[in-house]
């Protein structure tokens, strides 16, 4: 499904071998067969099994904490509470990684000493010699606490009598754009609309709770071997626990699942200090109870529209306030504000612009970065707010949409000029077509159709000055090594990297060795988040295999008498491309190369485009490297007696760029449809005064197998993005419009909006009823 | 502390003689003797990572206790199959992309293993029930749906061959 694109990013087609293709990826085998060994799975000598205390109260002073019975009791090695941690007992929970540019340098007690802001905050770490002697120790500790006032609510956090989470104030970030003049475009408006939209706390919910085991080695390194989306956690251990980062050694095997639940340190540090103060390994699997309280989850956000439109469907003004609830600590409020922020206007250009965003600190959960990262929650209520702009000015919404898409070279939000393709249109118009006729209602049944567009970033903020190595080598025998130090955490970024280096050099990927997931003996890459490992690996992986291909070219024209771009590699052979039957095969290659001492790898580093920051006073500025488009659409049938929901169809269309591997984009897709669909539907952590009352699988409830609707994924590719082969990140990008299209499927099909999230059973035939008075009375 | 208890199973169709507290789950005794890829997700029957065939019937290990196994079979993800001599179920998961983080998978495979052996031409809406104990956060499952489908399809080409 490839067309013709003018943007300026646009690389020409070219004739693709693997890249794009349906093929099984490579970590597939060791997975299905069992073999596949997760951070849990490690069984060492000598080995601890650690427990943590975690707070059960949301707000309260500690008067005291009593270890003293649990350090005797046989079996236990290490009792650790504030008391035993260094001085600062503090670890960072900023963005991750390889920062080079402004961070906001939140951080986090390890363990709480004087007081709790949280329910589940960690106060005493045990190792023990069997889980269940660590879980009799925990039992042993008596923790003295006294409850004090807290605060629930982002929005009473903000009053001048709250009390304090921490710090000076309870505001963790804010955020304003100004752009044009709202005034001015209200008044063009023949119509103004406001609503408030508000979205729920939702789960990570990955099948792999956190584990990691901790080791000192014979020379002194302190070894973690953890799931987790960011080796690069070595540095804040280290730092942590006041030790060089040279000595810290942290490694992810397969990663059983991340959606952003394990990007912010979770139990590293923990084990950490208790391989440190046991000289013992330690193992640590948080069970799924601990879990729910162990990451951040989604952040909850209350938003407001006012927008103003002309009665022919273009939008002239828009007045956007978020507020989000970060709950005890800052962890990642701020970027996940910021993501919200420049995703408010969804892929829509707005030339008057007025927007406030505010996180607020509560005694909640303290929330973090999930997949879609706020700009998820910022979709959701921008394309409501679509629908019923569309309604008011009774045009069909898709073509109101289409008379405010941003395109290429428009500016967004923040002023950041667009320069890859901008296929919302054709996205949207496929995904709708795709639906089909909606089904007939009838006694009992309703039926809707819903739409949602979307521009969501991928690669991380600008001034991050993010990076990415990778290595690519050729072997004697012809084969192929990658050496990046990416997580894999389920969605085949280590695959990723082998079909891409086997594009450029013409090996098969199956015969493509990835050494991924330790940045200790492979280039650093940065992490599996912001959608960005395909974007940044996967670009460091290519320019490293044309730099091994340049050298071999260089060598194998002299050979063959003919200029380097004569020659083409394919097939495990490297050929003249005129005249096919030239050839020699990567092997002999290989050697031929080595004996004229030909450089045969290569080490290559990406560096994503910077830019300095945001105006503040404007908001304005290059804010991401770039944005990926799409529509989602879907079916659902409402229950008229029940008010359950039921997706029928739903539809993703997007314009990934360039697909690097097919069915791994489906495999994004799909996912998306069902996490998306549990946001919309079912999926709520219940809080009372900070408590989670939910905190598992048979309470909280994700789609299973039986909620899976007929699923339809339609991949557009306009080769203008910023990855490799000119690939755009779609990890995110794929998931943020489910949840919309949903709530309008259902606001179609009941005829009424429920402006509260999730659309439970319970709401939604409220809504019913309240329509159905509404109407009798009219 | 309880006592411990000596128990007896086959594992794969291996004898594994092992030594445990009374109150050790199936799944904490065998992962402790290393057979690790049974998967641990909630420690409570909710999610189905944890999934064996005790007696060709599965199970959630995590809810089922380890002497209770005393004497009978268990067979996990390895005991299906392996690169040499795949099951068709690790076959289709393979092509079809079934597998993401893997995570879920071994208890996914064994669940579709339940099914196949008691239902060789399973409807959508009977893969459908019969997965709807094991939980995945990646896939939609809608890919895992096709590779037991595959699968199935297989084993009856086999049967026909046979």
């Amino acid at each position: 499904m490839n067309q013709v694109d003018t943007s300026p990013n646009a690389i020409p087609n070219v004739n693709l071998r693997q890249v794009g293709k349906n093929k099984p990826r490579n970590d597939s085998p060791t997975k299905v067969y069992g073999k596949a060994i997760y951070a849990g799975d490690l069984i060492m000598d000598d080995m601890l099994f650690a427990k943590v205390l975690h707070s059960d109260r949301a707000c309260a002073d500690i008067k005291s904490i009593d270890v003293s019975v649990a350090k005797t009791l046989p079996g236990v090695h290490s009792v650790l509470t504030a008391d035993d941690l260094p001085a600062t007992n503090a670890v960072m929970t900023d963005m991750p990684g390889q920062v080079g540019g402004g961070t906001k340098n939140t951080k986090q007690p390890i363990l709480a000493k004087e007081r709790v802001r949280f329910y589940g905050e960690p106060i005493a770490l045990v190792a023990a010699e069997s889980y269940e002697l660590a879980q009799r120790a925990l039992d042993l500790i008596v923790v003295d606490y006294e409850d004090t006032e807290g605060v629930y609510d982002a929005f009473d956090a903000q009053k001048p009598d709250a009390p304090i989470v921490y710090g000076n104030d309870n505001i963790v970030a804010a955020y304003k754009v100004r752009k044009g003049d709202i005034e001015k475009g209200f008044q063009e408006a023949d119509f103004v609309l406001e609503n408030t939209y508000s979205s729920q706390y939702q789960e990570q919910a990955f099948l792999e709770p956190e584990a990691a085991v901790a080791w000192v080695d014979e020379h002194d390194i302190l070894n973690i071997r953890s799931s987790t989306q960011v080796v690069e956690h070595f540095r804040a251990v280290a730092d942590a626990l006041g030790m060089p980062h040279n000595k810290v050694h942290l490694q992810a095997p397969y990663v059983g699942g991340g959606f952003g639940g394990k990007e912010v340190m979770t139990i590293e540090v923990w084990l950490a200090l208790l391989a440190m103060d046991a000289q013992r390994p330690v193992k640590l699997k948080q069970t799924r109870e601990n879990s729910f309280i162990s990451h951040g989850p989604r952040h909850p956000f209350t938003i407001t529209h006012k927008t103003g439109v002309t009665k022919d469907g273009k939008i002239t003004a828009a007045k956007i306030t978020l507020t989000s609830d970060a709950g005890a600590y800052a962890k990642l409020s701020p970027y996940i504000l910021l993501y919200a922020t420049v995703g408010a206007t969804g892929p829509y250009r707005v030339d008057n612009l007025w927007i406030d965003s505010t996180s607020a600190a509560t005694n909640n959960l303290p929330t973090c970065a999930y997949r879609g990262f706020g700009t998820m929650q910022a979709t959701t209520a921008c394309e409501a707010q679509m629908e019923e702009l569309s309604k008011l000015i009774g045009l069909d919404s898709l073509e109101f949409r289409r008379k405010n898409f941003i395109q290429t070279g428009d500016p967004n939000a923040t002023g950041q000029i667009i320069r890859s393709a901008v296929w919302s249109d054709q996205c949207a118009t496929k995904a709708r077509e795709a639906l089909g006729d909606k089904p007939k209602s009838t006694e009992h049944t309703v039926y809707g159709h819903g739409l949602a567009c979307y521009q969501q970033s991928y690669g991380r903020i600008r001034w991050m000055k993010d990076t990415s190595e990778s290595w690519v080598g050729l072997e004697m025998d012809g084969t192929l090594i990658v050496r990046c130090a990416v997580t894999d955490i389920g969605a085949g970024q280590m695959s990723a990297l082998a079909q891409i280096a086997g594009e450029v050099l013409g090996v098969p990927m199956e015969e493509i060795t990835v050494y991924f997931g330790d940045g200790h003996v492979n280039p650093l890459a940065g992490t599996s988040t912001a959608s960005r490992a395909l974007y940044m690996t996967g670009k460091a992986t290519e320019l490293a295999a044309k730099n091994v291909r340049n050298n071999l070219f260089e060598c194998m024209a002299e050979y063959f008498d003919v200029r380097p771009e004569e020659l083409d590699l394919g097939d495990s052979k490297v050929f003249v491309q005129d005249n096919p039957e030239r050839c020699m095969s990567v092997k002999d290659m290989a050697k031929h190369c080595a004996a004229q001492g030909v450089h045969r790898h290569s080490l290559e580093i990406y560096r994503a485009p910077p830019s300095e920051g945001l105006d503040p006073e404007t908001g304005q500025g290059e804010v991401f490297p770039d944005f990926t488009y799409g529509a989602h659409a879907a079916t659902v049938a409402v229950d008229t007696d029940t008010g359950e929901v039921t997706v029928i169809k739903s539809v993703g269309a997007h314009d990934v760029g360039q697909s690097i591997n097919r069915q791994a984009v489906e495999g994004q897709i799909e996912g998306s449809a069902l996490m998306g669909q549990g946001f919309a539907l079912s999926e709520e952590l219940i809080l009372e005064k900070g408590v989670l009352k939910n905190g598992s699988f048979s309470e909280y409830l994700i789609p299973t197998s039986e909620d899976v609707p007929e699923i339809e994924s339609i991949i557009l590719e306009s080769r203008s993005g910023l990855g490799p082969f000119g690939s755009k990140g779609i990890g995110e990008p794929v998931f943020s419009p489910v949840a919309a299209s949903i709530v309008n499927a259902v606001a179609d099909a009941i005829g009424t909006r429920i402006h509260h999230l999730p659309l439970t059973p319970e709401k939604v035939l409220t809504a019913i009823n309240e329509e159905k008075t509404k109407e009798a009375a009219e | 502390m309880s006592s411990e208890k000596a128990v007896t199973l086959r594992v794969n169709g291996n004898e594994v003689n092992i030594i445990t507290p009374a109150h050790r789950t199936l799944l904490e005794a065998l992962r402790h003797e290393g057979f690790v890829e049974i998967k641990s997700g909630c420690e409570k029957g909710d999610c189905g990572a944890c999934a064996v065939l005790l007696d060709g019937v599965p199970v959630d290990s995590c809810i089922t206790l380890a002497w209770h196994a005393e004497g009978r079979d268990v067979t996990t993800i390895k005991g299906l199959g392996n690169s040499d001599s795949p099951d068709p179920l690790q076959k289709a998961f393979i092509e079809t992309g079934g597998a993401q983080c893997g995570y879920c998978t071994p208890g996914m495979i064994i669940a579709a293993k339940a099914l196949l052996n008691e239902n060789p031409e399973p409807s959508l809406d009977d893969i459908k029930k019969a997965l709807s104990g094991n939980l995945c956060r990646c896939t939609g499952y809608t890919k895992i749906f096709e590779a037991v489908q595959i699968a199935a399809e297989d084993l009856r080409k086999e049967g026909e061959a046979a």
